[in-house]
């Protein structure tokens, strides 16, 4: 079967400690899946390994069968709004231009037909008219809107968000979540960094509970558990218990 | 006492009374700091000066504290207005007034006797025959009785303060929680970073305080855990590449100061690359001798994860760990093997299977984890 | 004024000298605008002062003082500097603060080392290796100008060429990885232009101030404008501007060294620029505050007028000034706002101290009440 996101056997370390430690994930096409666990359980590891940001110790991450290095023009990627300097001298459409750099390659400039793709994807989130505002002057919700506009921008087949429901208002979190499930009506994956467990049914089909291992990946219904909820989160001795408990069986 | 020990003596206690308040310094992430600041005490020098008249006078030293005070205060406001970082804000302020400290002695320069060569540089080469005398008994040189009280003052902060600076250093917000005043605590500090340079200016210049403020707290930070022993450190590691630094300069006939930071820089270099456990050597072969035994962690686990289920036929396979775990064949044999050796598999043609022995290492690996 | 012109125009050597200035404050401006936004304001500091024993080793080999080969050596040892900085932080627990100080210090220290020992040669003739301390505008020779424009002009073409590479790698460098773009190589390439930035200034600025000549016109430049480019050619002519002013003023005035007069027209451009620039200047930002303080006085005294009025049959129904003094939910006396009502012919005094509202003084304190409780109503 193609996988639109197949990771194997994937480990991570940190300086000499592992933050992942032998993960497989498959996620079919046109799924909208969550990423969910603890804190420093390696979700946004698993999100930069996969992008080819971190390199990893062990194991493969294909996206629709390839490597990434070759699919990058189909994978887009929404980074944590607190990771850049949103005092930095620039304006909300150049931000969302900044998604067709890929495609325009080294010395390129963004010319008029670029800025109307990025007014487009601006459209989309409801920031047409934020287009020349200075970004320092955008409220949490509407930075988090730009770069979901930046991604959009990028008309890819993949998309990896990390924490995009972070510290935004209600309003712009149902718009978000309009956007995955259009972008799924599309047959697009999005594979979404997510910290609030209550919405995981409402708003995603997958879900993949995540700390250091994977501790379980499939449909909503089936994964997300109970048992795996406490797995997950819960105290990591009881973890090992309860999984070859669960083994023996 | 001949003018090569005086000098000497001179160096480690500069050294000495540089390094203790270089370690909160360099804990607290302050490091640069000391360069604003032995930078901008020069106006303070300059002014006090032209009021008294006098370079040895006590209010040499009051005033260039003040300069230190200064630049920690407008730091403070230009952070506070939101339009500056806090390191544009220190590049910015030390540069602006040390140059009003350069040009006000280059517009007196007939009338001050201040070098501006030495305030940079230091010269301990000449510190023996700077003396005090009272009532025509000679006391020893000036820079040492200076740097001595310095040191003293120094201490006695250190140790009276000692439980609410540690506090400060590794959770401020919790010092200020618990009524600490880390504020006000921040500027004494500050105030004692400037004395020490003012004191330490004279003999070493004021970009090699920085030397010996930073290099010696790093060095120690890269070889101890607690505060006390980084103290300790600090100031064994001072003191020795002051004497160091002694001998390279007398050896090349060279400046002493210089030669000084040099020495802790070499300490700072060797410690770098030598120092147990976070030493670059350590970390390397550490890093080198674990791609085994991850592997073979890796190799358990993933055994472990597999046994039993369906997929263990195609996943236990020797051929598979080298296609999915991207291992090399070469690796991929060292670490069977090395597992092998320990107990943890068993080797059935292609096949691989965990002993209990291995069971119980992947049940202990993944607690670890 | 006008014989410093006729100076500039026709005196060969200050003209060199200014030129040499120009040339150098729109190179360190640009790349102080990239080091600005990336946190780095003070690796220019650790950079310029690593570059001296560069100096000293490239003297002590070659035995020349040519320009190109002791900014060469100042370059190589910046380079190093630079290098150790990123690889001490990584690789170990020392944290960037630390290794800037190290750098910065023990690379100074043994350039000194280095610099007395050549002095106390027999026959070394080390004079002009000082200059680099401080600087020395006024000894620039054409040579020195056509170097600096050379090396210059390399240095703000790769910005252009790399103008959105580096914009984005400054801005989100993850991003521009994901992208695949090699944000290793960038980032070498990014910080060894900003290395040729500070070496190529030594011999004006010296030393130990060119990391204000890197820094500070460049966050005066972007208190002025919210756009990238803007900003970086803004920071260029400020260090432009600071350079001529410094080397012609220290020319002018006897004993007044170049490099401290340059830091200090260019940080005055930055009080000035903190305090003015429209939009993010704090006098603006006061302004903005007190209008908006002051809208809200008069809308509030409106409301009061207003709602004393509603209780009566006419709401143009006149109210003494001491009802509203104690009504007014912002402090102080209502005098002065009922003056500025006036003038807007929002209110009419009816005698010395009873007030009405105006037709459209109803309006408008209408409108203002819909603003205020529309939302929940």
């Amino acid at each position: 079967m193609d996988y639109a996101i197949d990771i194997r056997d994937l480990t991570v370390a940190y300086r000499e400690k592992p933050v992942l430690w032998d993960v497989d994930l498959q996620v079919p096409p046109g799924v909208l899946i969550a990423i969910v666990g603890p804190n420093g359980a390696g979700k946004t590891s698993l999100i930069k390994s996969s992008l080819g940001l971190i390199k990893p110790a062990a194991g493969s991450v294909l996206i629709h069968g390839r490597p990434y290095s070759e699919q990058r023009s189909t994978v887009a990627y929404v980074p944590q709004r607190g990771s850049v300097d949103w005092d930095f001298p620039t304006n909300v459409l150049d931000v969302v231009t900044m998604g067709l750099y890929g495609r325009l390659g080294w010395f390129k400039r963004p010319g008029k037909s670029e800025r109307i793709e990025a007014l487009k994807s601006l459209a989309q989130v409801g920031m047409e008219e934020y287009a020349t505002r200075q970004i320092s002057q955008l409220s949490g919700g509407q930075q988090q809107r730009v770069f979901l506009a930046r991604a959009l921008v990028q008309d890819a087949n993949v998309y990896f968000m990390d924490e995009p429901f972070q510290g935004v208002d209600a309003t712009t979190e149902r718009a978000i979540v309009e956007l995955l499930q259009n972008l799924r009506k599309q047959g697009k994956t999005v594979a979404v960094v997510h910290h609030d467990l209550q919405t995981v049914p409402e708003y995603f089909d997958h879900v993949m509970l995540l700390n250091v291992r994977r501790i379980a990946s499939g449909p909503v219904e089936e994964v997300f558990t109970e048992d795996n909820l406490r797995t997950t989160y819960g105290g990591r001795v009881a973890f090992v218990s309860a999984l070859s408990a669960a083994r023996k069986q | 006492m001949s003018a090569s020990l005086e000098i000497q003596l001179i160096a480690v206690v500069v050294a000495v009374t540089c390094a203790l308040p270089g370690v909160f310094l360099v804990l607290q992430r302050m490091s640069m700091m000391s360069d604003a600041i032995s930078h901008a005490i020069l106006p303070g020098i300059v002014i006090a000066f032209f009021i008294t008249g006098n370079l040895s006078s006590p209010w040499i030293i009051l005033g260039a504290a003040a300069g230190g005070l200064l630049t920690v205060a407008l730091v403070e406001v230009l952070r506070k207005t939101g339009l500056l970082k806090e390191d544009a804000a220190i590049g910015i302020v030390f540069p602006a007034l040390f140059s009003v400290g350069v040009i006000l002695i280059a517009q007196y320069a007939g009338d001050v006797h201040l070098d501006i060569d030495a305030v940079l540089l230091g010269e301990l080469a000449f510190a023996p025959f700077d003396r005090i005398t009272m009532g025509g008994m000679d006391l020893g040189p000036r820079a040492l009785l200076v740097m001595g009280v310095i040191l003293v003052v120094n201490v006695v902060f250190i140790s009276v303060f000692f439980k609410e600076l540690k506090l400060i250093s590794f959770d401020r917000a919790l010092a200020g929680a618990l009524g600490f005043a880390p504020a006000l605590l921040h500027y004494v500090l500050m105030g004692l970073v400037s004395v020490t340079a003012v004191g330490a200016f004279d003999a070493v210049g004021s970009i090699l305080v920085v030397a010996l403020m930073v290099a010696p707290p790093a060095s120690a930070y890269l070889l101890t855990d607690g505060l006390k022993p980084m103290i300790v450190v600090s100031v064994v590691i001072g003191a020795v590449s002051a004497v160091a630094g002694y001998w390279v300069a007398h050896w090349l006939d060279a400046s002493i100061a210089g030669a000084m930071a040099s020495m802790s820089g070499v300490l700072f270099l060797s410690i770098l690359i030598l120092a147990p456990h976070r030493g670059l050597w350590s970390v390397q072969k550490r890093r080198s001798n674990q791609a085994l035994l991850f592997g073979r962690k890796m190799l358990v686990i993933h055994l472990y994860n597999h046994e039993g289920l369906p997929e263990a036929q195609h996943e236990c396979r020797m051929d598979h760990l080298e296609d999915h775990l991207r291992w090399d064949h070469a690796f991929a044999s060292r670490a069977i093997r090395s597992s092998l050796q320990n107990d943890y598999i068993l080797q059935q043609g292609p096949h691989l299977s965990l002993t209990e022995t291995g069971r119980k290492y992947a049940r202990s690996s993944l607690v670890e984890l | 004024m006008i014989d410093l012109l006729t100076n500039l125009f026709s005196d060969y050597t200050l003209r060199t000298v200014a030129l040499g200035s120009a040339l150098l404050g729109i190179t360190a401006g640009s790349l102080g605008g990239f080091a600005l936004l990336r946190r780095q304001s003070l690796l220019g500091d650790a950079i310029s002062h690593a570059a001296l024993p560069g100096i000293a080793i490239a003297f002590l080999l070659t035995g020349s003082k040519a320009p190109l080969v002791l900014i060469l050596g100042a370059g190589i040892a910046g380079w190093i500097g630079a290098a150790l900085i990123s690889v001490v932080t990584t690789q170990t627990r020392i944290k960037y603060d630390s290794a800037l100080g190290i750098m910065l210090s023990v690379f100074f220290g043994f350039g000194l080392v280095l610099l007395t020992y050549i002095q106390r040669q027999p026959d070394a003739n080390q004079a002009g290796l000082n200059s680099f301390l401080f600087g020395q505008a006024a000894a620039l020779i054409e040579q020195d100008v056509f170097l600096i424009f050379v090396i210059g002009s390399v240095v703000i073409l790769l910005i252009a060429l790399f103008w959105k590479e580096f914009k984005l790698l400054s801005f989100d460098s993850d991003f521009l990885g994901t992208l695949g773009y090699p944000i290793r190589t960038l980032d070498y390439l990014l910080t060894t232009l900003f290395v040729v930035a500070i070496v190529i200034g030594l011999q004006t600025v010296g030393v130990v101030l060119m990391s204000a000549m890197i820094i500070a016109p460049a966050a005066a430049a972007r208190q002025w404008t919210d756009r990238l480019g803007l900003m970086i050619f803004l920071a260029g002519i400020f260090g432009a501007f600071s350079g001529v002013g410094g080397a012609l003023t220290s020319s002018l005035i006897p004993a007044l060294p170049t490099g401290p007069t340059i830091v200090l027209i260019v940080s005055a451009i930055v009080l000035i620029s903190l305090l003015f620039a429209p939009n993010r200047g704090l006098v603006f930002r006061r302004v903005r505050d007190w209008q908006a303080g002051k809208r809200l006085r008069v809308d509030a005294v409106l409301v009061d007028l207003y709602t004393l009025a509603s209780q009566h049959s006419s709401a143009e129904y006149p109210h003494s000034e001491r009802v509203l003094d104690v009504m007014s939910s912002i402090s102080g006396p209502a005098h002065q706002t009922l003056k500025v009502l006036k003038d807007l012919d929002l209110a009419i005094p009816i005698d010395s101290t009873h007030w009405s509202l105006t037709p459209e003084g109803v309006l408008r304190a209408e409108r203002v009440i819909e603003r205020q409780f529309g939302g929940d109503s």
